[in-house]
C-alpha cells in the first residue's frame, strides 16, 4: 500500500505512576536504591515497575492512515487520545510497538507553543513558526496572511505580554494555522476561544481537510467531527474500540459514554482535573413526575472534599455532543460560596424530548479545574406541555423549544 | 447529506500535485539511537537560530545598557583582580601584564561557566516545548550555548582592545585561537547537556552546578598562573578541561609560555566530556516528557 501514510502496530504506552504525576525522584532516593541495589546485586531488568504502579495509557493499538483521510478520534477523557497523538508527534515514546509516518507531521496539540511574553508579535511568529517546523523564508512569505488571518497587525511589534488574552490566542493560532505539513495532528484545539474563534479555526480545518492533506483530530464535538471526518477511530481504556465511518462510531461513542454514566460517578476514572473536590453524585429530577419539556427539575450535585469555595458549572450537551446550555454559579455569583451540595432550580425545563448528557466541572478559586467528568448523566427528557402545549421532538431541528405565540395574517 | 457528497467528490482530486521528497519517520522504542544526529539537528537548525535569539534578545530587554553589559561584567572584573590578587598579592603573570593576563582567562571562563550555568537549567525552563512538539531535544541546550556566543565575542573583542591599549600586538599563534574556542565549547556542551538531562530528573542539579562552578574557578588557572601547580599533581589537574584551555588561550593571545602536556590532557578530557554527555543524553532523552 503506498498511500498508507501512519501505520501504527501494537503500540502501548505504560506510565509509572508517581512519576507521572508530580512526585519528582530525588537525589536521594536514587542514591538509595543505587546503594540497596549494589548491596542486593539483583539484575536490573529494565522493567523494574511490571507491578500494580504500572498504568496502561495505551495497549496494542493498531492503525493506518491514508493519505487524504481526516481521522477523527473519538473518546472519553483518559482514553489514551493524546497519547496516540502525541507519539505519533513523537512527543512521548511509547513502550513497545512501532509506527512509520511518511511526510511532514504537524501537530497542534496547544496553540502558542514557545511564546515569549517579552518578545514582540512579529518576533513570536518567528519564533513559534520556526518551533511549528516552518522555514524562515515560509514564515516571511506567509507573514502578511499570518498577521490578517489574526487582526492584531497595529500591534505587531509589541511585546506579546501586553496583549488582551484573546489577541494572544488569536496570533497563537493564526501561526498555527499557517503550518502546511503534510499531515496535520490536531487535539482539542477547536475547543478554545469564542464562538466566533472556533468557527473560524473550525473553517480553516475544513479547508485543510479540502486540500486533501492528511488530518487527525481529536475532539469533544462530534457535531465537528462529524462534518470535517469521513473516518473515526473509536478508543477507550487505551485500546481501539472500533474503527469506521464517522456517524456509526459517534453513535457508538454516545452509548460508550453512557455505559460509563451508569457506573458510580464517585468512582468514575475518565475525569480530569486535580480532584481534591471531586462530584460524587448528580441526579435530575422532578418531585412531580417525570423529567418532561416543559416541566420544573431539579439538578442535584453531591461533592466532596474539603469544604471550600469553587465554581460549579453544569452543562447539557446533546446527542451530538454540542453543548444546549449550562448553568454556572459564577453567573450567579455564587462561586464565592460553600457548600457540598449544589442545587438547580429549573422552573419549566425547555428542552426538547430526548436524550441529553450532563458534564459536570469545579473550578476551584484559584482557577485550577477541580474535577470535570464527562456525560456525568444521561438525562432523558420526556415529551411534556410547555405553555400547555405538547412539545416534540425534532431531531435535526435543534432541541430547545421556549413558550411562544404564532400568528398567522392574511 | 450533501456536505457528505461534495467531501467524496473533492476526495477524487486529491494531490494532484507530485509529492516532494518523502520524510519517512520510523517511531520505534527499539530502535538504535546514535549518539547524535547530525542530520537531523542540521534540519532543525533554525530552530536553534530561533531559540538561541530568543535568549538573546530576551536577556538585554528592558536594560539601559543592554550589551554593554557584557563589556562592564568582565571590565569590573579585570579591575578588582587586578588590584587584589596583581597588585596586593603579586601573584606572577609569566611576564604579561596582570590586567591582561586575569582577562585571558575571565573571557573564556565566563563563557564556560555561563554555558554550563544556563544549559543546566534549559530542558526545565523549556519544559513546555519538550511537552508539546518534537524536535530534536539536544536542539534546546545547544541554543542555550548559542546564547553565550555573543557575550564571548564581546569578551575576546575586549581583550584584543585591551592587548593594544597596552602597547602589544597579538602573536601569529592567535590564529590557533578558534581551535581551542572550539575545544571549550565541546568540553561545555559535553557537560551541559548531560547536567540538563540529569536535572530533568534530579532538580538537585540545579543547586549543585552553580556553587559547583565557583569551586571549579579556583580549580582553574583563571586568577594564577598553571605552573603554580606542583609538576606532580598537573595531569591529574589538567583533567579539568578548562585549566589547558586557559592555558592555551593565554598561549595564543599573549604568547606566554605553555604546558603542552597539560593542554594535550585538557583537550582529550574535554572530547571525553563530549562524548560521555551526549551519551547520557542521549540514553535518558526519551524518558523528558514523562519526566519533565
Amino acid at each position: 500500500m503506498t498511500d498508507t501514510v501512519i501505520q501504527a502496530t501494537n503500540l502501548s504506552k505504560a506510565y509509572r505512576l508517581g512519576v507521572a504525576n508530580n512526585s519528582f525522584p530525588t537525589l536521594r532516593d536514587a542514591l538509595a536504591s543505587g546503594a540497596r541495589r549494589i548491596l542486593h546485586r539483583k539484575p536490573d531488568l529494565g522493567r523494574r515497575n511490571s507491578g500494580d504502579d504500572q498504568f496502561w495509557a495505551l495497549r496494542d493499538v493498531s492503525f493506518e492512515v491514508r493519505a487524504g483521510e481526516v481521522l477523527a478520534v473519538i473518546g472519553p477523557n483518559g482514553a489514551g487520545k493524546s497519547t496516540i497523538l502525541k507519539i505519533l508527534a513523537q512527543i512521548v515514546e511509547p513502550t513497545s510497538g512501532r509506527a512509520t509516518i511518511r511526510g511532514r507531521l504537524g501537530a497542534l496539540l496547544e496553540v502558542g507553543t514557545g511564546f515569549h511574553a517579552e518578545l514582540t508579535g512579529r518576533e513570536n511568529i518567528y519564533l513559534n513558526g520556526a518551533i511549528l517546523g516552518m522555514r524562515r523564508a515560509e514564515i516571511r512569505s506567509k507573514l502578511d496572511e499570518i498577521v490578517e488571518f489574526s487582526g492584531v497587525e497595529p500591534f505587531l511589534d509589541t511585546p506579546v505580554k501586553r496583549y488582551s488574552s484573546g489577541m494572544y490566542l488569536r496570533l497563537a493560532f493564526a501561526i498555527a494555522a499557517h503550518v502546511d505539513p503534510d499531515i496535520l495532528v490536531i487535539d482539542e484545539i477547536l475547543a478554545v476561544g469564542d464562538a466566533a474563534f472556533q468557527k473560524k479555526c473550525i473553517a480553516k480545518a475544513e479547508s485543510v481537510a479540502e486540500t486533501g492533506r492528511t488530518v487527525l483530530i481529536a475532539s469533544h464535538q462530534m457535531s465537528v467531527l462529524q462534518r470535517l471526518c469521513n473516518r473515526a477511530i473509536l478508543i477507550d481504556g487505551g485500546t481501539i474500540l472500533a474503527d469506521g465511518p464517522t456517524s456509526d462510531l459517534v453513535r457508538n461513542y454516545l452509548q460508550t459514554l453512557e455505559a460509563h454514566a451508569s457506573t458510580d460517578l464517585s468512582t468514575r476514572t475518565t475525569r480530569t482535573g486535580r480532584g481534591r473536590l471531586r462530584v460524587v453524585g448528580i441526579e435530575v429530577f422532578n418531585k412531580k413526575g417525570p423529567v418532561a419539556s416543559g416541566q420544573p427539575a431539579v439538578f442535584r450535585l453531591q461533592v466532596d472534599g474539603p469544604r471550600e469555595a469553587a465554581q460549579c458549572l453544569v452543562t447539557i450537551i446533546d446527542d451530538l455532543g454540542d453543548p444546549v446550555t449550562s448553568f454556572d454559579t459564577l453567573e450567579h455569583s455564587l462561586h464565592d460560596r460553600q457548600g457540598d451540595v449544589y442545587t438547580v432550580d429549573v422552573e419549566s425545563l425547555m428542552l426538547r424530548p430526548g436524550r441529553y448528557r450532563i458534564d459536570v466541572a469545579l473550578v476551584a478559586d484559584d482557577r485550577v479545574v477541580e474535577d470535570h467528568v464527562e456525560t456525568a448523566a444521561v438525562l432523558d427528557v420526556m415529551p411534556g406541555l410547555l405553555d400547555d402545549r405538547p412539545v416534540t421532538a425534532q431531531p435535526g431541528f435543534g432541541s430547545v423549544s421556549f413558550p411562544h405565540r404564532w400568528v398567522v395574517r392574511r | 447529506m450533501g456536505r457528505q457528497g461534495s467531501r467524496d467528490a473533492i476526495k477524487v482530486s486529491v494531490r494532484t500535485d507530485p509529492l516532494p521528497v518523502i520524510v519517512e519517520t520510523v517511531i520505534d522504542p527499539s530502535r538504535k539511537r546514535r549518539l547524535i544526529d547530525l542530520p537531523e539537528l542540521w534540519r532543525y537548525r533554525e530552530v536553534v537560530f530561533f531559540l538561541a535569539w530568543r535568549d538573546f534578545k530576551v536577556k538585554y530587554r528592558q536594560t539601559y545598557l543592554g550589551v554593554l553589559w557584557a563589556m562592564l561584567q568582565p571590565l569590573v572584573a579585570m579591575s578588582v583582580l587586578s588590584v587584589f590578587f596583581g597588585r596586593l598579592v603579586g601573584i606572577s603573570s609569566n611576564g604579561a601584564p596582570y590586567p591582561l593576563f586575569v582577562l585571558c582567562g575571565l573571557v573564556p571562563w565566563n563563557f564556560f561557566s555561563r554555558a554550563v550555568g544556563s544549559m543546566t537549567g534549559s530542558l526545565v525552563s523549556n519544559q513546555e516545548l519538550v511537552k508539546r512538539v518534537y524536535f530534536p531535544r539536544l536542539i534546546i541546550p545547544i541554543s542555550a550555548i548559542a546564547a553565550c556566543l555573543t557575550d564571548m565575542i564581546v569578551g575576546f573583542a575586549l581583550l584584543f582592545a585591551a592587548l593594544l591599549a597596552f602597547g602589544s600586538w597579538p602573536a601569529p599563534q592567535v590564529l590557533f585561537l578558534p581551535l581551542f574556542v572550539l575545544v571549550m565549547a565541546a568540553s561545555a556542551t559535553g557537560l551541559g547537556v548531560a547536567l540538563s538531562a540529569i536535572n530533568v530528573r534530579f532538580r538537585d542539579v540545579g543547586y549543585l552546578v552553580p556553587f559547583s562552578l565557583q569551586i571549579v574557578l579556583f580549580m582553574t588557572p583563571v586568577v594564577y598562573p598553571g605552573n603554580l601547580v606542583p609538576h606532580f599533581w598537573r595531569p591529574l589537574y589538567s583533567l579539568n578541561p578548562m585549566v589547558g584551555i586557559v592555558e592555551a588561550v593565554r598561549w595564543s593571545v599573549l604568547g606566554t609560555p605553555a604546558d603542552w602536556v597539560m593542554i594535550s590532557i585538557s583537550i582529550l578530557s574535554s572530547l571525553a566530556l563530549l562524548v560521555a554527555g551526549l551519551a547520557i543524553f542521549s540514553k535518558s532523552e526519551r524518558a523528558f516528557p514523562d519526566l519533565i
